[in-house]
C-alpha cells in the first residue's frame, strides 16, 4: 500500500533552496490501489508514488485485464491512453512498456509499468481498448522490438522495414563506433 | 445509323466497366503540395471518392529519443526545437520545465508570466499558419499573404528575447537567459495592438465566407467518443466539444493566475477546427494582455531566473574574463552538475495539444530515457477514418486543419 506520510508538499534540502514535490491526489491513489488489489491478487507486483504519480507495476500477463478494469471500472474511468512507450533494462535483461493513464472524469494521472524478458519480448496489446495504442505500439516495436499479441498491424513504423536492429535498446551505437578520431572518455560517457 | 451503333457501343461500355469495375491507386506524398510536409498517403481511389487510405511515416525520423540518452540537459533543447517547427517557444519551454520539475527548481512568478507571453505569442503563431493554410487549401491565397506579416513579426519578438527565429533554444533551465529588452517589450506592446485588427479582417475574410463555409462545415467531422479514443488533444479535440486543456486541468507555469475561455466546436469538421484555433488566438491575445498588467505590478524588475544557483549560467563578461566562472559554464553545459535519479512526466498545452515530456534520470549526466508524447503522431493515425468515403479535394482540407507538423509526427 501506499505510505502516505511519505508525500510531503515542500521538502527543505538546504537553508536557501526550497524545492517542490508535485503531490497527486492521496485519496484517489489509495483508492486506486486497494481497487486493484482486491480485483488481482497477483497482478500487482509494485505500487509507490513517484515525484509526480502514483505508479503501478503489472505482472505482464495481467497488463490487458488490469487496463480494461481501469478503463471500465465506474469509479475509475482511466478513458485516456496519454502515452506508451518501451523501456530498456539491459542491467536486468528485461524490456518494458509504461503507459501513462489519464482519468478525463477524476482529472488523475496514472503510470503503469509492465517488464518482459527480452528473448521472449511478447505483450498483449491494448488497441482493443483504445485505437490511439495502435501506432504507439507499432513505435515501440520498431525501436525495442516487443511484440504486441493481437495487434492488426505489427510492423515498423518509423525506421525501413528491411532494418534488422531495434535502435532505442542500449547496446545500439549512437554513432559509428569504428571512428577514433572522438574520444568520448573525456567526457564521461 | 452511325448515331444509333455509336449509342450501343456507349450503352456496352458503361454494363462492362459496372462489372469489372477497377479503382485507381494514387500517391499524395511524399513531396506534395497538399501534405505540407514529408509524409506519403496511398489512396485507393473510385474516382473523386477515397476507398482506402495507408500512411507512410518516418521521412525525416531523426531519432530524438536516441540522441537525446547521450545529450546533458541544455543540448537537448535544440532536439525540442524541431519537433513542431511551427512554435519552437513552446517545445523549449514544456523541456525546460520538465527539467525543474525532476530537480525540484521553483520558478519566480516574473519568469512564469515572461514565459506566459513566449508561450501564447508562440501558440497565435503556429495557429496562424494552420488557419491561414486551411484558407490557401480551399482557395484563397489572400489570407495567408496578409497573416504572415504578423506571423514574422512574432518572429522579429523571438529574434529581440533570444536572438534566433525559428528554431529558436529560448530560456534555460530555470529562467531566461536574458532579461527582454526594452526594443522586446516596445514589440510586444505594438503587437498587441496592432494584430487585432489584422485578425479581425481575416477572420471577416473567411468566417462568414459562404465559399468558405461550404467548402469547410461537414467535411472531416469526427466525434467526440472516437476522438478521445484516438487520443485526440488540443484544438482538434476542443473542435469535437470536449473541453480538455491541459492549461486548466493541470495548470503549469502559474496558468492558475489567468482568466481565459477554452473555446469548443461542436461537430468536429474542418470548420469547427478552424473556428477553435481562431478562438483560441483571441484568447491568447487575453492572456498576453493580463501577463503584461501582471508583469507591471511586479516592483523587481531584474528576475528572470529562478534563485537556484545550480543551473544559472554566469554573465558572459565573467566567462570570458575569470577562471572560476568559465569552469562553472563548462560545468552546467557540458552536463557535470548533479541530477537527481527519477522519473517525471510534465506535459504542456503545445499548439497541438498535450505535448509531453517523459524523462528518466539515472542520477548520470544524461537522461536514461526520454520519451516524448507528440501529439501530431497520436491523433494523425485518425486520419484514414475521417477521410474514408469523401472526396480527394475534402481530404486535403481535412489533412491541412489537423495541422499535422512532420517534424513533430516523426521526431
Amino acid at each position: 500500500m501506499v505510505d502516505i506520510s511519505s508525500v510531503k508538499s515542500v521538502v527543505k534540502i538546504s537553508s536557501q533552496i526550497t524545492t517542490i514535490v508535485y503531490q497527486s491526489n492521496p485519496e484517489r491513489d489509495q483508492l486506486v490501489v486497494k481497487k486493484l488489489n482486491t480485483q488481482f491478487v497477483d497482478a500487482i507486483a509494485k505500487d509507490e508514488v513517484m515525484s509526480d504519480m502514483l505508479c503501478i507495476t503489472v505482472q505482464k500477463e495481467f497488463i490487458h485485464d488490469v487496463l480494461l478494469y481501469l478503463y471500465q471500472d465506474k469509479d475509475l474511468q482511466y478513458n485516456f491512453l496519454t502515452t506508451l512507450c518501451g523501456m530498456h533494462y539491459p542491467e536486468k535483461n528485461q524490456l518494458g512498456v509504461v503507459y501513462h493513464l489519464h482519468s478525463f472524469v477524476n482529472n488523475h494521472r496514472l503510470r503503469i509499468k509492465t517488464a518482459t524478458d527480452i528473448d521472449q519480448p511478447v505483450i498483449a496489446t491494448v488497441t482493443t481498448i483504445w485505437p490511439a495504442a495502435n501506432w504507439m505500439e507499432r513505435e515501440t516495436y520498431d525501436f525495442f522490438g516487443i511484440t504486441f499479441e493481437g495487434h492488426p498491424n505489427m510492423k515498423r513504423i518509423l525506421n525501413v522495414d528491411e532494418m534488422t536492429d531495434f535502435p532505442l535498446r542500449k547496446e545500439f551505437p549512437l554513432e559509428d563506433q569504428t571512428r577514433d578520431d572522438k574520444d568520448d572518455s573525456m567526457f564521461g560517457r | 445509323m452511325a448515331k444509333e451503333r455509336h449509342t450501343e457501343y456507349w450503352d456496352k461500355d458503361i454494363v462492362s466497366s459496372v462489372e469489372h469495375k477497377e479503382y485507381n491507386t494514387l500517391n499524395v506524398g511524399p513531396t506534395h503540395p497538399a501534405t505540407h510536409g514529408v509524409f506519403q498517403n496511398v489512396m485507393l481511389m473510385d474516382g473523386e471518392f477515397i476507398v482506402e487510405t495507408e500512411q507512410t511515416i518516418g521521412y525525416i525520423h531523426r531519432a530524438f529519443e536516441k540522441i537525446a540518452e547521450r545529450r546533458p540537459f541544455y543540448q537537448i533543447t535544440p532536439l525540442t526545437d524541431r519537433l513542431n517547427y511551427c512554435s519552437a517557444p513552446l517545445n523549449n519551454m514544456g523541456w525546460h520545465m520538465t527539467v525543474e520539475k525532476l530537480l525540484g527548481i521553483e520558478t519566480p512568478k516574473r519568469v512564469d508570466y515572461l514565459r506566459i507571453v513566449v508561450m501564447e505569442l508562440a501558440r497565435i503563431a503556429d495557429h496562424l499558419v494552420c488557419n491561414s493554410v486551411i484558407g490557401v487549401d480551399s482557395g484563397a491565397l489572400t489570407g495567408f499573404t496578409y497573416l504572415f506579416q504578423d506571423r514574422e513579426f512574432i518572429y522579429e519578438i523571438y529574434e529581440e528575447i533570444c536572438g534566433s527565429r525559428l528554431t529558436t533554444n529560448m530560456g534555460r533551465i530555470g529562467g531566461f537567459e536574458r532579461n527582454f529588452s526594452t526594443k522586446a517589450w516596445d514589440k510586444i506592446r505594438y503587437f498587441l495592438k496592432s494584430f487585432p485588427v489584422k485578425l479581425k479582417e481575416f477572420e471577416k475574410l473567411l468566417a462568414r465566407n459562404r465559399i468558405f463555409m461550404d467548402r469547410t462545415i461537414n467535411v472531416g467531422p469526427f466525434s467526440a467518443g472516437r476522438a478521445l479514443a484516438y487520443g485526440f488533444t488540443g484544438p482538434n479535440l476542443r473542435a469535437c466539444g470536449v473541453d480538455y486543456d491541459v492549461r486548466v486541468m493541470n495548470p503549469y507555469c502559474s496558468y492558475e493566475d489567468f482568466d481565459f475561455i477554452i473555446p469548443v466546436g461542436q461537430s468536429g469538421d474542418t470548420y469547427d477546427r478552424f473556428m477553435v484555433r481562431q478562438e483560441e488566438m483571441w484568447q491568447s491575445l487575453r492572456i498576453i494582455a493580463q501577463a503584461l498588467d501582471k508583469l507591471d505590478k511586479i516592483a523587481d524588475k531584474d528576475t528572470y531566473f529562478a534563485k537556484d544557483p545550480r543551473f544559472v549560467l554566469p554573465p558572459k563578461e565573467k566567462v570570458y574574463n575569470n577562471m572560476e566562472a568559465l569552469i562553472w559554464h563548462f560545468k552546467i553545459v557540458m552536463g557535470e552538475t548533479d541530477i537527481p535519479a527519477g522519473e517525471v512526466y510534465h506535459c504542456i498545452e503545445a499548439a497541438n495539444g498535450e505535448l509531453g515530456f517523459y524523462l528518466v534520470s539515472d542520477g548520470g549526466r544524461t537522461p536514461s530515457r526520454l520519451h516524448f508524447r507528440r501529439p501530431c503522431f497520436i491523433y494523425y493515425q485518425a486520419y484514414p477514418e475521417m477521410v474514408i468515403g469523401n472526396m480527394l479535394s475534402d481530404a486535403v482540407l481535412t489533412m491541412s486543419s489537423m495541422n499535422v507538423i512532420a517534424g513533430e509526427l516523426d521526431a
